[in-house]
Order: C-alpha cells, then sequence, then structure tokens
C-alpha cells in the first residue's frame, strides 16, 4: 500500500470529510467491579479504607510523641547525617498524610460510584444575542458619559491619570543613592598593607615561596583605632571586603611577562591580583600551579596571573585588575596605589 | 461476568429520609444560601464533569505543593529573622558558635538546629519548592504535547507560563533569603548580571542593593519580594488558570463516546473531590517524607556570606541552571564606543536570552494557529505522534534546554568523567545550536514513522506474533484486526489541510488581501503538515477489509486452531490452549 499519501493533502472543505471512518461505536458499557456486586469484598474495602485512616492517626500519635521525647539541637548528626527528631516527626508526619491520601483514593476506587457520566460542552463565546447587548449597553455607556463627544474631558483625564505614574516612580528614588564614582574605587591607597586574609597579619616577601598563593586584603579591613574598635564595620565593612580582597602569588620571576607599564609591580616574583572576577563578580581562587592560571568557580573564566591577568579561557571578556606592589620599610607587602581601573563585573558608564 | 447486577446501586446514596424539620446542617445551609445564592453556583458545579486520565495529575501535583509551599512558608516566617544586621552565632551548632553573620543566617539555623520541626519545615518548603517548579515543567510539556494550547485555551498557556516564570523567581529570591555563602555568590551574581544591563544597568543595582553591593538592604528587600509579592501574584493567576479550567471545561482523550462536544468522567462530587482531595494529602506527604528524610540545601555546610570567599562547583538551583549554563559556554565579547561598556558576555546569555525564551514559549499557541489558519475550538487531545512538527519543536527546544543545564554543570561533567573543561565548553557551544536541529529532524520523522505504523495496524490489523508457514514453505506473520474500541480511537482525528494563500475569501466572495508573510506561513505550513500520514478514509478502510477478508479466507481452517492468535485479542478464548503456559 502506498505510505505517501500524505503529499498530496486534500482540503477537506465539508465537515462529513473529517467524520471518522468508522462510526463512533458510543460509551463502553460499564462494567461492575468485584466490590460493586460482592458484598463481602465492599466490607473488606471498607475495612481497608478505615484501617489506612486509623494507621493516620496512630502516625499523629507517634508524631506528638516524637515531638515532645526528641531533642533538637546538638544531636543533628544523631542519626545518618539528620537530626533524630528530624527524621521522626518527618516520618510520621509524612505517613499521617499518605494514610489519609491513600485511604481517600482507595475510597473513591473501590466504593464510591464509578459511572462515568457526560457533559455537553459549550463554546467559550458569547452567544450572538449577548453581544449585541453587550455592545448595545457599552455604546449607551459611552453615549451617556459623552467621553465621545467631549474629547476636552477624555484626554485631560487620560493625561491626569498617566501622570499619577510619576509618583510611582519616584517615590521608588530613594531605594539607593546614586552610583556616582563609587565603583571606580576601592579601599587600597599608597603605602596600605597586604595583610592576610581571616587572620590579618602583614606579610613579609621572604615568608613566601615559589608558587605560594594567599588571599590577601587591605590592612584596613582588619585594622582598629585607639579605643580598639574597627575602623570599618557593617555594610561599610562589607563593601571594602566585597571590592577589595586580591591574590597573592609569587612565581619564578622570569615567568612574568610583565605588561607594559607594569614592569614594576611585581616584589621580586610577586604579583598581586583582583580576587572578584570581571565575569559577574564572584571571587576567585582556584589556582593551577604550573599554568599560573586562576580559574573562577563559578563560570571558569580563566585568567593568566603570569601575563597581567588576561583571559585565558572561558566568559570573562576583561583582564583581571592587577595591585601594583612594593615593599615597604620593614619588608612587608604593600600597595603602591588603589587598582588603576575597576574591579569586579563590567557596567555601562565604565568605558 | 454472570453476576445479577440489577440491584445494585450505583451511587452511594441509600433512600433518602425526609425529615420533618430541617437538621442543623439545612439551617445553615439555608442560611447561607438566603445570603450567598450557593444553591445556584452549587447546582452546576458539583456534578461538573472531570475526564480522568494520569497526565491530568501533573498540574494537580503543581497545585497541591503550592499549598504545602504556602502552609510551610508561614511557620518558616515565624522564625526567620530577614535582616542582614550582625550577631554573634550563640546557637546549638557548634561548629559556627561565635561566628559573625547576619541575622539572616542566624535565624536560619536557629529554625534548624533550635525549633523542633523547624528543620523539617525548611526542608519540606524547600523539595516543595523544587515539586512545584517541575510539575509545572512537566505540565507545560504534557499541555503542549497533546494539543492541550490550542483554541479556546490560549491565554490559560500564557497565564501557565506567567506562572512557572514567577515560580522560577520565587525559587531564586527564596533560596536567597538565608543569605548563607552559596546563595550569597548566586546574589553577587545577579548584581552582575543587572550591570551588564545598557544604560539603566548600574543603577538598578545600586537602587536594589541600596547603594553598592552588597549593602544591608538586599535580604529584607527579597523577603518582601518571595513572602509578599511574587505569592500575590501567583495566587491570584493560579486562581485565574483554575478559573478558565472550569469555564473552558477539560479536554479529553478521544474515544468511543468522547467527542468534540461532550466531556465524559467522572463528576465533581463524590469521585473526583475524593481523588483530588486524596492527591492532596499524598503531595503533602511525600513532601513531609523528603522533608524529613533528604538533606536539602544545608546552610550550615556552606557556613555564612563572605564577599571575599566563595566554593568550588558553585551552582544555583536547578531550575536556574540552564541559563547559567548559557552563560559559561557564551565566548568573551565586550564592546566599547562612545565611552560605554556593552557586556555581550553576560547581557546576552542572562538577561536578553531567557527574555527571549519565555516570550517564544508564550507565542508557541498563536505561532502554530497562525501556520495552520485553524480558528476552530480543539477539546480532544492529540497524541505528541499526530503532531509530528509540533512535538517535535518542542524536543528541539528541550534539547536545547538540557545541552544549556548540562552546560551549567560543565565543572562537574568535568570533574565526574575526567574530560577537559575548555573540550566540554567548545562541544557545547556547537552543541547547543546543532542539537536541537538533529533533535528536530529524527522526532518528526519518528512520529510519521509511528502514524504509518498505527495506519497499518488499522488497515491490516496489529501483529499477533504467530508465524504461519505456508504448503508452500513460505512464513508469514499472522495478523489480527483491532478491536472496534482502538479502530475507532485510531480514527477519530481531523484531517489536516496545508495553508495556502489565497484561500480565504471575505463574506462577499472577495479573495482576501495577501499578507506580506503568506509565502513564509505556507512554506510552515507544508512544514506542519504536509507530511503527516491522514487517518485513513471510509475507502480505505473498506480496499484493506477485502483484502483482509480474502487473507482470512486462506487462513479460515486456522480458527478455532489453538494457534489462530485471537486468544490474545479477547476475541474468543480457546479451550485447552496453553501457548502462554498454565493460567
Amino acid at each position: 500500500m502506498s505510505i505517501d499519501h500524505g503529499r498530496d493533502v486534500t482540503r477537506a472543505a465539508d465537515s462529513e470529510k473529517n467524520l471518522p471512518a468508522i462510526p463512533d461505536p458510543g460509551l463502553p458499557e460499564h462494567t461492575w467491579r468485584p466490590t460493586d456486586v460482592d458484598e463481602r469484598l465492599a466490607k473488606r474495602a471498607e475495612r481497608q479504607v478505615a484501617t489506612l485512616f486509623g494507621l493516620s492517626s496512630v502516625c499523629v500519635l507517634l508524631f506528638l510523641v516524637s515531638y515532645f521525647t526528641l531533642d533538637v539541637g546538638d544531636n543533628h548528626t544523631t542519626f545518618a547525617g539528620f537530626g533524630a527528631s528530624t527524621i521522626a516527626l518527618g516520618s510520621t508526619l509524612g505517613g499521617a498524610l499518605l494514610f489519609i491520601g491513600i485511604g481517600i483514593i482507595q475510597w473513591a476506587r473501590k466504593l464510591m460510584g464509578d459511572h462515568e457520566i457526560s457533559e455537553m460542552r459549550h463554546p467559550a463565546r458569547s452567544s450572538d444575542e449577548d453581544r449585541e447587548e453587550t455592545l448595545k449597553a457599552l455604546a449607551l455607556g459611552a453615549e451617556e458619559s459623552g467621553i465621545g463627544r467631549r474629547p476636552l474631558v477624555r484626554n485631560s483625564l487620560l493625561g491626569a491619570v498617566g501622570l499619577l505614574g510619576l509618583p510611582a516612580i519616584v517615590m521608588l528614588r530613594d531605594l539607593g543613592p546614586l552610583p556616582g564614582n563609587k565603583l571606580y574605587s576601592t579601599v587600597w591607597e599608597k603605602g596600605m598593607r597586604v595583610v592576610r586574609d581571616v587572620v590579618g597579619t602583614p606579610i613579609n616577601q621572604a615568608d613566601l615561596e615559589i608558587g605560594d598563593l594567599v588571599n590577601a586584603e587591605p590592612e584596613i579591613v582588619f585594622a582598629v583605632d585607639e579605643d580598639g574598635e574597627h575602623v570599618l564595620h557593617g555594610v561599610e565593612l562589607q563593601v571594602a571586603k566585597s571590592k577589595a580582597a586580591v591574590i597573592l602569588l609569587r612565581m619564578d620571576p622570569s615567568d612574568i611577562t610583565p605588561g607594559k607599564g607594569r614592569e614594576n609591580w611585581s616584589v621580586d616574583g610577586i604579583v598581586c591580583y583582583s580576587k572578584i572576577c570581571t565575569h559577574v563578580g564572584c571571587p576567585i581562587s582556584l589556582n593551577e600551579r604550573k599554568t599560573h592560571h586562576l580559574l573562577c568557580p563559578c563560570h571558569q573564566s580563566t585568567f593568566d596571573l603570569a601575563d597581567s591577568g588576561k583571559v585565558v579561557f572561558g566568559p570573562a571578556a576583561r583582564a583581571l585588575p592587577q595591585l601594583p606592589l612594593m615593599v615597604d620599610e620593614e619588608g612587608f607587602l604593600v600597595a603602591q596605589s588603589d587598582f588603576t581601573e575597576p574591579v569586579g563585573p563590567s557596567f555601562w558608564e565604565r568605558g | 461476568m454472570s453476576v445479577d447486577t440489577s440491584k445494585v446501586a450505583d451511587t452511594n446514596a441509600g433512600t433518602a429520609a425526609t425529615p420533618k424539620k430541617p437538621g442543623k446542617a439545612g439551617v445553615v445551609a439555608n442560611w447561607a444560601d438566603e445570603r450567598l445564592g450557593l444553591g445556584t453556583l452549587m447546582k452546576k458545579n458539583l456534578r461538573k464533569v472531570f475526564p480522568d486520565h494520569w497526565s491530568f495529575m501533573l498540574g494537580e501535583i503543581a497545585l497541591w505543593s503550592f499549598v504545602v509551599l504556602l502552609l510551610s512558608g508561614v511557620f518558616l516566617t515565624l522564625w526567620y529573622t530577614p535582616s542582614m544586621g550582625e550577631v554573634e552565632y550563640q546557637g546549638s551548632y557548634n561548629p559556627l558558635r561565635g561566628v559573625e553573620m547576619s541575622e539572616a543566617m542566624a535565624s536560619t539555623l536557629r529554625l534548624s538546629f533550635d525549633v523542633r520541626g523547624g528543620l523539617l519545615m525548611r526542608q519540606m518548603h524547600h523539595w516543595a519548592a523544587m515539586l512545584f517548579i517541575a510539575s509545572m515543567m512537566i505540565h507545560l510539556l504534557r499541555v503542549y504535547f497533546t494539543g492541550a494550547f490550542r483554541k479556546p485555551r490560549e491565554l490559560n498557556w500564557v497565564i501557565g507560563s506567567l506562572l512557572l516564570l514567577l515560580g522560577t523567581l520565587e525559587g531564586f529570591t527564596g533560596y536567597s533569603l538565608p543569605d548563607d555563602l552559596l546563595s550569597g555568590t548566586g546574589i553577587r551574581a545577579a548584581d552582575g548580571f543587572m550591570k551588564s544591563m545598557p544604560v539603566v544597568g548600574t543603577y538598578m543595582s545600586f537602587f536594589l542593593f541600596g547603594g553598592e553591593f552588597p549593602g544591608e538592604s538586599i535580604i529584607p528587600r527579597l523577603y518582601t519580594v518571595h513572602v509578599l509579592l511574587i505569592p500575590g501574584i501567583l495566587l491570584a493567576l493560579i486562581a485565574a488558570h483554575m478559573l478558565l479550567l472550569v469555564y473552558h471545561k477539560h479536554t479529553q482523550w478521544p474515544g468511543p463516546g468522547r467527542t468534540e462536544e461532550n466531556v465524559v468522567g467522572f463528576p465533581m462530587l463524590p469521585v473526583y473531590a475524593a481523588k483530588a482531595g486524596g492527591f492532596f494529602f499524598i503531595v503533602f506527604g511525600v513532601s513531609a517524607l523528603m522533608g524529613g528524610l533528604l538533606t536539602i540545601n544545608p546552610v550550615w555546610k556552606f557556613g555564612p556570606y563572605d564577599p571575599t570567599k566563595v566554593t568550588a562547583g558553585s551552582q544555583p538551583d536547578w531550575y536556574m541552571g540552564w541559563p547559567d549554563g548559557a552563560l559559561r559556554i557564551m565566548p568573551g565579547w565586550e564592546s566599547h564606543f562612545w565611552g560605554v561598556t556593552l557586556s555581550w558576555n553576560v547581557f546576552l546569555p542572562i538577561i536578553v536570552l531567557p527574555g527571549l525564551m519565555f516570550t517564544i514559549l508564550m507565542m508557541l499557541p498563536f505561532l502554530e494557529s497562525w501556520i495552520t489558519g485553524d480558528k476552530r475550538d480543539h477539546h480532544l487531545l492529540q497524541r505528541p505522534r499526530n503532531a509530528p512538527t509540533r512535538t517535535a519543536v518542542m524536543v528541539a527546544l528541550m534539547t536545547f534546554y538540557g545541552l544549556m543545564w548540562a552546560a551549567g554543570g560543565n565543572d562537574i561533567i568535568a570533574i565526574k568523567l575526567h574530560l577537559s573543561i575548555n573540550q566540554i565548553t567548545y562541544f557545547m557551544r556547537a552543541a547547543v545550536f546543532i542539537g536541537p536541529v538533529i533533535a528536530f529532524i529524527i522526532t518528526r520523522r519518528w512520529c510519521i514513522s509511528l502514524q504509518r505504523h498505527d495506519e497499518q495496524k488499522l488497515l491490516h490489523g496489529y501483529e499477533t506474533g504467530i508465524i504461519m508457514r505456508s504448503a508452500e514453505g513460505g512464513y508469514s506473520e499472522r495478523h489480527l484486526p483491532v478491536n472496534e474500541t482502538e479502530a475507532y480511537t485510531l480514527t477519530a482525528r481531523e484531517r489536516e489541510e496545508v495553508w495556502t494563500p489565497g484561500d480565504e475569501t471575505d463574506a462577499n466572495g472577495v479573495p482576501a488581501k495577501r499578507g506580506r508573510f503568506d509565502g513564509l506561513r505556507a512554506k510552515l505550513s507544508t512544514l506542519m503538515y504536509a507530511d503527516n500520514v491522514q487517518p485513513v478514509t471510509k475507502e480505505e478502510l473498506e480496499a484493506a477489509h477485502h483484502h483482509a477478508d480474502h487473507e482470512h479466507e486462506l487462513q479460515a481452517s486456522l480458527d478455532g486452531q489453538p494457534a489462530d492468535g485471537h486468544q490474545f485479542d479477547g476475541h474468543h478464548a480457546v479451550d485447552g490452549e496453553n501457548l502462554r503456559g498454565d493460567h
């Protein structure tokens, strides 16, 4: 037989042609379930359903017992990494709910009437008369209001309501300050020591061996004033940390290809780069020791720290900003200046 | 069955009692009806018919998991503190005691370790969110593959798509609230996404965060969005979704007695209400079991957010995975012009692409009806194979989604399979374009083959698996006709018409003006329909039956033999036949 007659699809203009080739045999006859015809089986199903509901109640009791007898808190590792309390409460609550659900469905399947019934559909559209009446009512409403005849009223109202959008937008103005120059600078400045993350101790250039990677921050993050209070705290501290975090890496000085004008930015093979990915701003710290490549764990942008932090792979578009380093009189690593470009992800005004 | 069924009741109702005075319930009902007119409203809907099919349950999972989310969410708000104020943690989780963290994180830990049932509710809430989004997605696929989105249900498709979009945003704002290291990294990335937007990006970021990232406003603001704004819209849209479902009446599968004009199934009361209500308890119960037994989002292991730290293998929740994959495989393109920067590498994959994909998703019903020119109402579902091009379109979209999603785990794939992350990324860059095309072609041809198989089955019967040897020694397989129900169901679909320009005429018979896209529309319509197998006609069926009668004559002597094949189709039982072993 030909299986290619799909090619000459004929237009079925008349609905006659859309009738199935086989006439509709109509709804199949209802078949009786065992529980319909055998009272013993019906009773059995009834007992099953009642038992399921009973089990649910037992679960609720167990839930209450678990709630009041099992401790939370330190015992979170009691059982397979979970708190015993969470496990017991979850299982008993789950059981209580599931048994009700299964019971109701068993009831519906075995005992409730299972005659399928049929209902006629009605088109979603309104009848022509209804449409006509609605249109008439609308026209009458428009006529009586005079909205069509008095364009001055209509237009001034539209204008007034439209302008009401302005307060709604303007009211949001104080959600935050304008960006200003905030994104262009960090807390780094000339002579600020590069200190170890977490502990805040300054770093002597001799402390680092070739291949060592240090997560570092500016000294001011840990600085305290005369009263022993932190100089930066709260939001200020968080903002400072989120922009100023750096990576220190010591490599063989001969491996470094210094960028133009960056010849004196490293100290004896120690380079310092922003830790904030130029893609969308994740902190980067996965270092590949042999290649001096730094990989961002979020989207795998890879930067070459031996070559001005240039992008060697991944979705980032710009090199990691480099922090010019020098050594202070005590031999500790300090910044020559702030970063020479904004750190972190690109933004429109960046240029 | 030879049981007397004449005396069996077909409902559970016993003999109705006629009380002299209305009972207490009657008094209440009367009170309510006199004020609310419930009687008329309920008369229409109490016995409303709902057709039955397992796939109609998927949307129900979404609905009920939303209820679980509301209930467990309210519990969580009683303890959670939406604040970024710094505190020193002093709760019972030892490893973090004494660590500085935000109040949001500290209260999340308190919920997890010091409130009985708190961890259960947190985990139930998170699991229910996963169920909510996953079931919405699968429900969407069901609706699309069966053509349930066609007129008059296009707007409900759009509402459903918006629910999926809002559900995803709700998920993101929700898992950001604990202010742990993982979710904080996600918020920071979101800050980067916003900054990539031309002109307004930096301002959006500063306004959302109340200044520079991270500021101290983002958690309280996300909290308002998460517990008030989005749930409110979700609730309204779900109500509209359900109202339209009731108004349109549910679609049904074609079959004997099931037509475009009727709806066949169980009445709302009691069977459907019982099954749906019972199912609510099952979804709730499964969420409780998952919440109690399966750890999810153990924020105590990630620790509090610190803008200088990150964990390897950072990944968003799975439903945010596909745009994250797009972000990963995007080449690092950035333009600098007129003193401004445009980050294509972020803007395209994370801002433009999701918006584009959701727009395409919402447009699908309108695109299809434009291509086919079909303006009729459709209440009968189609099998995916009977709409090969439509099915192929969705499989192509799924392939795109799946590849993007896999790209979002390129680091995990690289580690687990010992592959180069660079090569995976390069592969994905090509695969997301080529994969969907291949999937489209394969799916479309596969569907058409299945249609041909159906046609064969209808015309020549199904394969019995019984091999006949003719007197001459040739072998052939015995085919037997399918039963009436199946035969009718296979033929109960409409003929399709390829749209051709200039076919439409206005009321006066004047051909409609030709549109600019008529050529494209005709080509797409050809792609949509021209290769499909159309339902068999009466003539084809008669010809095939004639042929079958001839065959039957040749094989007639076999009828009644143990191996005549009929034992498999229930046409008649054969005494003493033991081909299938003892039974």
